[in-house]
């Protein structure tokens, strides 16, 4: 019946009335933590940056390349992977693409002959992988939308520990890298042992520092800088993890922000063929209930007449 | 020339600003840099990090380990635990104290507990409640 699809495409619009205001709404808070994340990872720039002169200063002051942290193994028998990834889903692609490329990554070392290590931080990084009876080795959850630098340090620490131990012999972070509101990519980049050109293009440092020319200061240490080296890499490890985090975390947002734009824009789509429908409908009902009454009147009028035309035969016929 | 000082945590810059002379604590004792120091790179321990200001004004940081780097009269504190005085909730850390005392009492090999005395002290010390 006419007038029962006009409720049905009614109450289907509200329906998606109310998701858009729930799409709209996290589109909006999304926009708010970009700004907060992108804060965020400027704010760790100087500490990173003045680690990574540190390691420079050191390594011309001639610290003795021996620390495992710079060393790479000769046999390299396990590579481990940190994926990272969000707590929550709604951020379209975001999750999705960081997981399939460290599933290839995974692959791709066991293809090799290597054996795999994983480190998964985000609910859906953990979920991914153990869904498909993956071996995970450690799973960090529940800070991914504002991560701290301790969460950062707890990473480090099972990660290192795991290094150190000799149960990895290399590892390797999967991670969104943040360029823009607009621009994020997957990047798979080594963290220990460190590699010169690691240590000397990371993230905080998009453009590498130009050379003034004058010549590098000889350093007094204290204690020796080998010493100062072994306090010092776990540190930079750590660092490295830290802006790996907050680039995670304002990629997350910006994805989610897009996802949930799109969403809202559908919505809106939605709602206004809906609506277009419904009118036509509910004109369509209107017309049908006139051409009723007029045809319901026509045949009236048309009765009457006959009627009246039998009596005027009648009266004829009289 | 006054030196350039930063006090840096992974997290932000916690002070920057000018400065004429700094004292900081590492493993083998004070170190105090003044403009035209050497270059100089060192660990720091826990203890706390003076900034001498122009006048008599003086800026104090409690770091629990870090690094000090010096070189053209611009000094850098890196430290992956830094506090600013207004930063330190002295109700806690009196508290923090007590409970490691007690501990310590029980325990006297305790080593974590005598690290989380130190840090205790240390933070009321910058702060400037004493130590109780």
């Amino acid at each position: 019946m006419a007038g029962g699809q006009e409720r049905v495409l009614r109450r289907r619009i509200a329906s998606v009335a109310s998701t858009k205001k729930i799409t709209r709404a996290m589109e909006l808070i999304a926009a708010s933590r970009i700004k907060r994340a992108e804060v965020a990872v400027a704010q760790a720039v100087p500490y990173s940056e003045a680690i990574t002169n540190v390691v420079a200063d050191l390594a011309a002051g001639g610290a003795a390349p021996e620390s495992p942290y710079l060393v790479p193994r000769p046999e390299v028998r396990r590579v481990a992977f940190v994926v990272l990834a969000g707590d929550r889903g709604l951020c379209g692609a975001y999750n999705s693409s960081v997981l399939r490329a460290a599933e290839g990554a995974v692959k791709e070392v066991v293809d090799e002959g290597r054996d795999y290590g994983l480190v998964t931080v985000g609910r859906k990084a953990e979920g991914y992988f153990r869904y498909r009876r993956y071996r995970i080795d450690a799973a960090f959850a529940g800070f991914t939308d504002r991560p701290g630098y301790d969460d950062a340090r707890r990473i480090g620490r099972a990660v290192a520990e795991r290094f150190l131990a000799g149960t990895y012999d290399r590892v390797e972070t999967i991670y969104t890298r943040y360029r823009s509101a607009g621009v994020q990519e997957v990047v798979r980049r080594p963290l220990i042992p460190l590699e010169r050109e690691v240590v000397e293009g990371g993230d905080a440092r998009p453009e590498p520092v130009p050379d003034t020319g004058a010549p590098a200061p000889t350093y007094e240490f204290e204690p020796s800088p080998g010493a100062i080296l072994d306090l010092l890499l776990p540190r930079y490890v750590d660092a490295r993890l830290y802006a790996a985090l907050l680039n995670a975390a304002a990629s997350e947002h910006a994805a989610r922000q897009r996802a949930m734009k799109a969403a809202t824009d559908n919505a809106e789509e939605l709602i206004r063929s809906l609506t277009r429908i419904m009118n036509r409908a509910r004109q369509d009902a209107i017309t049908t209930e006139i051409m009723e009454i007029v045809g319901g009147a026509e045949a009236l009028r048309a009765a009457q007449a006959a009627e009246r035309g039998e009596h005027h035969a009648l009266v004829v016929a009289e | 020339m006054a030196l350039r000082v930063e006090v840096v945590s992974p997290e932000r810059v916690l002070w920057s600003g000018e400065a004429e002379m700094v004292v900081c604590r590492t493993p083998s004792g004070e170190i105090a840099f003044l403009p035209g120091h050497v270059p100089f790179l060192g660990a720091l321990g826990i203890g706390k990090v003076r900034v001498l200001l122009a006048g008599d004004a003086e800026q104090v940081v409690a770091v629990h380990g870090g690094f000090v780097e010096v070189s053209h009269d611009r000094v850098t504190v890196l430290s992956d635990d830094a506090e600013l005085p207004e930063m330190i909730d002295v109700v806690r850390a009196r508290t923090a104290a007590e409970q490691a005392r007690s501990r310590l009492a029980a325990d006297p090999g305790d080593t974590e507990a005598a690290a989380a005395l130190a840090r205790a002290e240390l933070r009321l010390e910058v702060a400037g409640a004493g130590s109780g």
